[in-house]
């Protein structure tokens, strides 16, 4: 008994502390450019790989770039982006799950198997794919990260949507009657939302992974835009003299992705979401 | 025992199908015309005569319909076209560089569950002890450690700094450690809290409390009924993560220039080598699909109630 008063307690810290770590990263991604002591793309040769000093605080790469105004500005195109396609991909989602949910049918089926079908592929291979054929770039990479991850929110919410249908709450609605668009927004959205949020922040912290991976890969953003990804690919070079060129951006990705996952793992706790590894 | 099998080895044809059929509309959808992809990958400089005879040559004169059903043709024969940058067919390029990616798959696969399930196991008998903790700590890095980074970190500590092991390349049993390490990581963070789950969850079963009242041995209990069963989950997350592993190899391959087919693909991607990235894409669907039946089939194996869920469902 007194360890389950404890866990709680315990997720709860989890909840406010990896919250108070992401709202910090949202805030210095708006702000970058205010907070930011330089400009990340301004190359000087002069000052390349410099070490740490007041006006450089974590020096400079080997373009001469401020390392820290770089890595302040890499949280804007990493949170910038996978927000982007939490949205696009849960928005697209939404509808397609709600019309199957709804509409059921040979709509479903036809949905629901190209759903199917979809998820057959390991994810990142069909991304690759896809940028693959569609040509690198950044807004190839959000395409295929939504094109790929939507499939999810649309399974989960069709799965939903058709248990909610059946039950009395839903029916007792109908017949004092609520529309459809009524019973969306009053009763099936307040009821889908928890898990929502919770896939939608673990899909966060996959989508700044895959982001930086596919940057990494040279498939993403390409440079001089500074990216964790990509600047851990230019600083791998310097990894026998200034490690910390890679270290830095690495250890950025692994604070925001691991706030992530400890967010949605006590947002699930929280809602009692069961949820498979 | 048999319909089932049947019926799971049937129900893979139409996601082959599926896949075939995605990777077709995609290379249609996209801007690049493939006869224009192969002519710039083959350094020709590309005349509309050319071009139309490509075109013809690829078959994309004709209707989409009979374009499918070619395609669909050619695959099921193994048949991926010719890598436009290598003019050898794509098959004889994965077959030479299969070996490579296998070998470095399967020890991570090894190093995963050497490590997960012992880890596993304890955490979930020692709840809330010291090594449950840190189990939880390792799942929560594995989970978030971008895996491009773990391996130069990983190269940085052992190979850099304590020259313990080689940086890249294929050879010895030493080039193998760093990069098993990293392909692992996230593996053992899933296996381990997988597996934690079923044993904490099959602890709460009849079946343990007859035993310990029967004065079996705790160990025996554990080991040969606990363990056993809670183990079936985790070969569901083994199959099931097998394209986590295998999109792992692509970036691991990357990193330390290991000679396999991932970084044969990225290479594809740049030079936009479409049969290349067409064959890479449908054949991993295929072998993620045929990894998952034979999942399955082990788990019938150790566990045969599961045959006859199956066959009640199904």
């Amino acid at each position: 008994m007194i360890s389950s008063v404890q866990m709680a307690s315990k997720s709860k810290w989890a909840l406010i502390i990896s919250a108070a770590i992401l709202i910090v990263f949202f805030l210095v991604s708006i702000l970058a450019p205010w907070i930011a002591p330089h400009d990340p793309i301004q190359v000087n040769l002069a000052i390349k790989l410099s070490s740490p000093s007041w006006e450089y605080p974590l020096g400079t790469d080997h373009l001469g770039r401020c390392n820290l105004s770089r890595l302040l500005y890499g949280a804007r195109v990493s949170l910038g982006f996978a927000s982007l396609i939490f949205a696009a991909s849960l928005g697209f989602g939404l509808l397609v799950g709600m019309i199957a949910g709804f509409k059921g049918g040979w709509i479903d089926l036809l949905l629901m198997r190209f759903c199917d079908g979809v998820m057959a592929f390991p994810n990142l291979v069909l991304v690759l794919g896809i940028v693959g054929l569609l040509g690198p770039g950044l807004w190839q990479v959000v395409i295929a990260l939504m094109m790929v991850q939507w499939v999810y929110y649309a399974r989960m919410i069709r799965g939903m949507v058709v248990s909610m249908k059946e039950q009395n709450f839903i029916a007792a609605a109908r017949i004092s009657g609520s529309s459809t668009g009524k019973i969306i927004r009053r009763h099936l959205l307040p009821n889908v939302l928890p898990p929502i949020m919770v896939m939608g922040t673990l899909e966060m912290g996959w989508a700044i992974m895959d982001i930086s991976a596919l940057s990494f890969l040279g498939l993403g953003i390409q440079p001089p835009t500074p990216e964790w990804g990509a600047m851990i690919q230019e600083g791998k070079a310097f990894i026998r003299s200034q490690p910390e060129l890679m270290i830095y951006p690495g250890l950025m990705i692994l604070f925001v992705v691991i706030s992530f996952n400890v967010l949605g793992e006590s947002l699930s706790e929280r809602f009692g979401i069961k949820r498979r590894y | 025992m048999f319909i089932y099998l049947i019926k799971r080895l049937l129900a893979v044809v139409p996601i082959i199908l599926f896949a075939i059929f995605l990777m077709f509309a995609l290379i249609r959808l996209s801007p690049v015309d493939p006869a224009e992809a192969y002519l710039a990958a083959a350094n020709i400089h590309p005349t509309d005569e050319i071009l139309a005879e490509k075109r013809h040559e690829f078959g994309l004169d004709q209707p989409l319909l009979v374009q499918y059903v070619q395609t669909v043709k050619k695959i099921v024969q193994l048949d991926f076209g010719n890598s436009y940058v290598t003019n050898t067919p794509v098959w004889q390029e994965v077959a030479t560089r299969m070996p490579a990616t296998i070998q470095l798959a399967v020890s991570s696969i090894i190093l995963s569950i050497v490590v997960s399930v012992p880890l596993g196991f304890l955490a979930a008998i020692y709840k809330n002890s010291l090594i449950d903790h840190l189990s939880r700590l390792l799942s929560y890095l594995g989970a978030s450690i971008p895996q491009f980074w773990l391996g130069y970190v990983l190269i940085f500590l052992f190979s850099v700094k304590l020259d313990m092991f080689p940086v890249e390349g294929r050879g010895t049993w030493q080039h193998f450690v760093l990069p098993s390490i990293t392909l692992s990581l996230a593996l053992i963070a899933i296996y381990t809290r997988l597996l934690r789950a079923s044993v904490l969850e099959e602890l709460e079963n009849v079946y343990v409390i007859y035993g310990r009242t029967r004065g079996i041995k705790e160990k025996t209990i554990m080991v040969k009924h606990v363990l056993r069963i809670a183990i079936s989950p985790m070969l569901t997350g083994l199959g099931m993560n097998l394209g986590k592993l295998l999109t792992g190899t692509i970036i691991v391959e990357q990193v330390f220039s290991w000679p396999g087919f991932g970084r044969f693909f990225i290479e594809a991607i740049f030079n936009r080598d479409i049969p290349v990235i067409q064959g890479y894409v449908v054949l991993a669907a295929c072998l993620f699909i045929v990894c998952n039946l034979i999942v399955d089939l082990v788990q019938l194996y150790i566990d045969p109630r599961i045959s006859r869920k199956g066959m009640a469902e199904s």
